[in-house]
């Protein structure tokens, strides 16, 4: 494995020990009862209850029984959880355009596709840029504003199958087959990841990463995947070209170069005229991102497979370094992502399994952390920033920090960042929702936590969301100690802290001015047969459907009329601000079947409260947003401005199972066009 | 590390549990008390079955089948083995949405220029097995314009609510699932030895299915690295003797 940095080769290694010496433990025949004696199966060693998540849904789904073999609560479990350290991905390293051989295959990055043929791969064009559904579109996707802000950093992904991946040191839970991202080398134990390497970048740095297709053919798939790559980052202010959208995929034996001007948005309007420019709002600023696949009708499957990982954007004032800037605890020591996945295990076979021929959602019964199941992670005694991701495919997260030992104490945490955008100052809570995609960064304080557990020393990340289904969660939340706990947090020894303290209320970015939109479009989000519609309409590439005037505002109202259903809506391009959550409540009928009406219980704010300017968002949405869940009965107003790029971007469901059947819709932004559809 | 024996453990035991700060947690009662299957319970079975063999068990029952030509058919054997397919859920009495998804059909296949039963077979199977005899459902070609290589499918309703059931056309809520009028209108499009399997609207626009279907058959064979047209075998299409479509004459390829 070439290129990492001493730093992620250490972590990797430790990793990788923890696993085998769990290993060598189980096989050196050690029985459980040995362990509790020498100390190391304590609250760690938990053991896990018999069907797996504790109160998952038990049973499976209606009347099906293990019938599919693939369905909730028949994954063979692990025998313990809390038994494995939770792996840190490792960084991707940038790479020399100049020398590196993957940045010199075929043609260096240019600023329009290289079309060329290559001999060696049927003649399909070297690079996949520049195809649309597959075909090649002459003269498309040449990379906006690539002169304007001249690439400073390279990276480069090979995407590449994992045969040997274990999710457990459990010998009894075989490895698995995964699809991932791996850290750009060319050699063949350069494998892919999941999570997928850390890539870390800076706003006004531009970079381009060369993606390569080398995964294995369409039959060598394990059951589920289809080969084909389209690599979204969520949700960087991107082109089209190079924002991985549903219809831009490649082909195997292709790569792929994503160029991104790294500015922040409004970068290209002038001063004199309300921008940015040439550098953008600050206040538009990102820092927690994830980039994953996007293939049409595959995403969900694909995703699943293991092409997920984490982007994060640093800049002056998120430095990353907690001396400097809004002295964020420092990355990467006290500055750890996680991404929470649920997964589904074939009883049959071991292996993790996905459902291609159901489309409600899909939830699991095995619950990840950072792609190890219920892993633990050792903590010092200070505050450290945790990026809590919900890499899906369908389940949503109510997270709360428990005490297992007392888990009637009320463990506080702060709340710094919604889908990667810091909050104007932090807000303290006592809990969180997390739709899939979205993500919160957090600060936990373990000094406070520690003084809160007395001589317990270790909490856990605890969801106490109850979901039995792909359709939603319930309203129900579990007692604590009762959900299903993602992380357990073992804290050790103090160590200097040199990071704000968030209950002295620091200032981070003001949200952007929101002003009166030139139009106020409607979306109803809802269900058709079966499938998933968008104002009556299903996914289509080769369909656009409205245009917004480029640089203009626009208010979205994006509507749930069903009471048994929930939709996490992503919209690519631009970050939103959520105006208002309000009850349909007459204004759009509710279309509840009346099959299984769950009633109207919204997120509450998790003790962070709800804003008194905003009707009806929580404080913690007070932000800019890139995912905003719709609850039951339920119509959020989402204020936009669309600045920069020309093209085409989708919205759809972040339920990827849903966005694959077909809750998706692509609009265009153009200069000069006035489309005054209000219902597209 | 070197690796460890359990004398090894035993001795640096100790050690370990402050290492892993878990210390002062051990020997509480109340949490063990959770605590369900003891890990020797854990000692799981596996098969080794092949993926495409699990779907076949799963999901493409070899149920015997009744072409609207009156012949019996196997499923598995006989429509889906090999194939490239198209399959969806109507019956002829659907005043609703089979009659929309029909008519995108028929004009879907236009769209595919004779590849429908050359290589890419659709099925559509009838949701009321009790009523739909092999006439009705011919009838129901006919008056949509259903061309060659398409056919109309009923059998003993126990098999086609498996069939329904294992591929995906079915809601968990009873009620729901009960109301034929709102059955699923999704199209699976597949290639089976490849296990890729999609699913499109039948409600979505005709050229939109069309491309879907396209790309879902085709773009496994595009590129050749490594050869890619030796590890996936054709998927070539086996037209079993003596089968036809719903219209007139099979196209045979090769």
């Amino acid at each position: 494995m070439a290129h990492f940095s001493k730093r992620n080769r250490r972590r990797e290694r430790e990793t990788q020990q923890a696993l085998n010496n769990r290993l060598e433990l189980v096989k050196e025949g050690f029985t459980r009862r040995d362990l509790i004696k020498m100390g190391l199966m304590t609250s760690a060693g938990v053991l896990i209850p018999k069907v797996g998540l504790t109160h998952a849904q038990t049973t499976a789904s209606f009347s099906r029984g293990c019938y599919s073999g693939c369905d909730v609560g028949c994954s063979p479990q692990p025998a313990q959880v809390f038994v494995d350290p939770m792996p840190i991905p490792p960084e991707l390293p940038a790479r020399s355009v100049l020398t590196d051989p993957g940045l010199n295959f075929g043609a260096r990055p240019q600023i329009c596709p290289n079309n060329a043929p290559n001999p060696n791969n049927g003649n399909l064009p070297f690079e996949g840029r520049g195809q649309f559904n597959g075909l090649v579109v002459p003269g498309s996707d040449c990379f906006q504003f690539f002169n304007q802000y001249p690439t400073q950093k390279y990276f480069v992904q090979r995407i590449r199958a994992n045969p040997n991946f274990r999710i457990t040191s459990d010998p009894n839970i075989p490895a698995q087959l995964i699809w991932g991202f791996n850290l750009g080398a060319s050699d063949p134990s350069d494998v892919g990841t999941f999570p997928g390497p850390t890539i870390r970048t800076n706003y006004q740095e531009p970079w381009l990463i060369r993606r390569f297709n080398e995964l294995p053919t369409q039959s060598q798939n394990g059951g589920f995947g289809v080969p084909e790559m389209s690599t979204h980052l969520h949700n960087f202010h991107t082109a089209p070209e190079s924002d991985g959208g549903p219809c831009r995929w490649f082909f195997r034996g292709q790569y792929f170069d994503y160029y991104f001007t790294a500015q922040q948005a409004g970068f290209s309007i002038p001063v004199n005229q309300g921008g940015f420019a040439p550098n953008g709002d600050p206040r538009e600023s990102l820092s927690t991102m994830w980039y994953h696949d996007h293939r049409i009708d595959h995403t969900a499957e694909n995703t699943y497979k293991g092409l997920e990982g984490f982007h994060l954007i640093f800049n002056g004032s998120d430095t990353g370094n907690e001396t400097t800037g809004f002295r964020l605890p420092s990355y990467p020591a006290f500055d750890i992502p996680i991404i929470l996945n649920d997964k589904l295990i074939d009883p049959s076979t071991g292996k993790i399994c996905f459902d291609t021929f159901r489309f409600k959602g899909l939830i699991g019964d095995v619950q990840l952390a950072n792609g190890i199941v219920q892993p633990f992670f050792n903590v010092n005694k200070r505050r450290y920033r945790f990026r809590v991701l919900n890499g899906g495919p369908s389940r949503f997260y109510q997270l709360f920090l428990t005490d297992p030992l007392s888990p009637s104490t009320v463990i506080p945490f702060w709340v710094i960042a919604n889908d990667g955008n810091l909050l104007p100052t932090p807000i303290q809570v006592t809990s969180f929702r997390l739709g899939v995609a979205e993500r919160y960064d957090i600060i936990i304080d373990f000094n406070q936590v520690k003084s809160l557990i007395g001589s317990h020393t270790a909490v856990r990340l605890e969801n106490r969301l109850r979901q039995d289904d792909g359709q939603g969660p319930t309203c129900e939340i579990f007692p604590a100690g009762q959900g299903t706990s993602c992380v357990e947090f073992r804290i050790g020894a103090a160590v200097a802290d040199g990071s704000v303290d968030p209950a002295t209320h620091p200032v981070f970015y003001q949200l952007p001015t929101v002003v009166t939109p030139r139009i106020t479009r409607n979306f109803i989000f809802d269900r058709s047969n079966g499938q998933w519609v968008i104002n009556d309409r299903f996914a289509n590439c080769n369909e656009l459907r409205f245009t917004v005037t480029q640089n203009s505002a626009e208010n979205w109202v994006l509507i749930n009329p069903r009471s048994d259903w929930q939709h996490p809506i992503h919209i690519h391009l631009e970050e939103h601000q959520i105006l208002s959550r309000v009850n349909n409540s007459g204004r759009y009928p509710s279309r509840d079947s009346s099959f299984s009406r769950r009633g109207d219980c919204p997120f509450g704010g998790g003790g962070g409260g709800i804003s008194t300017t905003r009707p009806g968002v929580p404080n913690v949405e007070v932000s800019r947003k890139d995912v905003t869940q719709l609850q039951f009965d339920e119509n959020a107003t989402l204020f936009f401005r669309f600045r920069d790029f020309q093209g085409d971007w989708p919205m759809h469901c972040h339920n990827t199972v849903h966005e694959d059947h077909a809750m998706m819709l692509l609009f265009q932004v153009q200069p000069g066009v006035i489309d005054n559809n209000q219902n597209p | 590390m070197a690796r460890i024996t359990r004398r090894k453990w035993l001795a640096a035991a100790g050690v370990t549990t402050a290492a892993v700060g878990a210390s002062g947690l051990a020997g509480t009662t109340s949490l063990f008390a959770q605590e369900a299957t003891p890990a020797s319970k854990h000692n799981y079975k596996f098969e080794n079955i092949s993926p495409r063999e699990l779907i076949h068990r799963r999901h493409l029952p070899n149920v015997e089948l009744i072409t609207q030509d009156n012949r019996k058919v196997h499923f598995y054997t006989d429509l889906v083995k090999d194939r490239r397919v198209v399959i969806q859920f109507m019956f002829a009495r659907c005043k609703d949405i089979c009659p929309v998804i029909t008519h995108h059909l028929v004009e879907v296949q236009r769209l595919l220029k004779g590849r429908v039963g050359r290589d890419i077979f659709f099925y559509s199977i009838t949701l009321s097995p009790e009523e739909d005899t092999p006439r009705d459902l011919k009838a129901f070609a006919k008056k949509h314009g259903v061309g060659p290589g398409w056919m109309f499918l009923t059998g003993k309703p126990d098999d086609i609510l498996l069939l329904r059931r294992s591929l995906g056309f079915f809601y968990d809520n009873p009620k729901e699932d009960a109301d034929r009028n709102n059955h699923s209108g999704m199209v699976v499009v597949g290639t089976e030895p490849l296990m890729r399997w999609a699913m499109c609207e039948g409600g979505a626009n005709p050229e939109w299915i069309a491309t879907v279907i396209r790309t879902e058959m085709d773009a496994p064979f595009q590129g050749a690295v490594d050869g890619i047209r030796q590890a996936d075998p054709a998927v070539h299409v086996k037209a079993p003797v003596n089968m036809k479509g719903a219209g007139q004459a099979v196209h045979v390829h090769k």
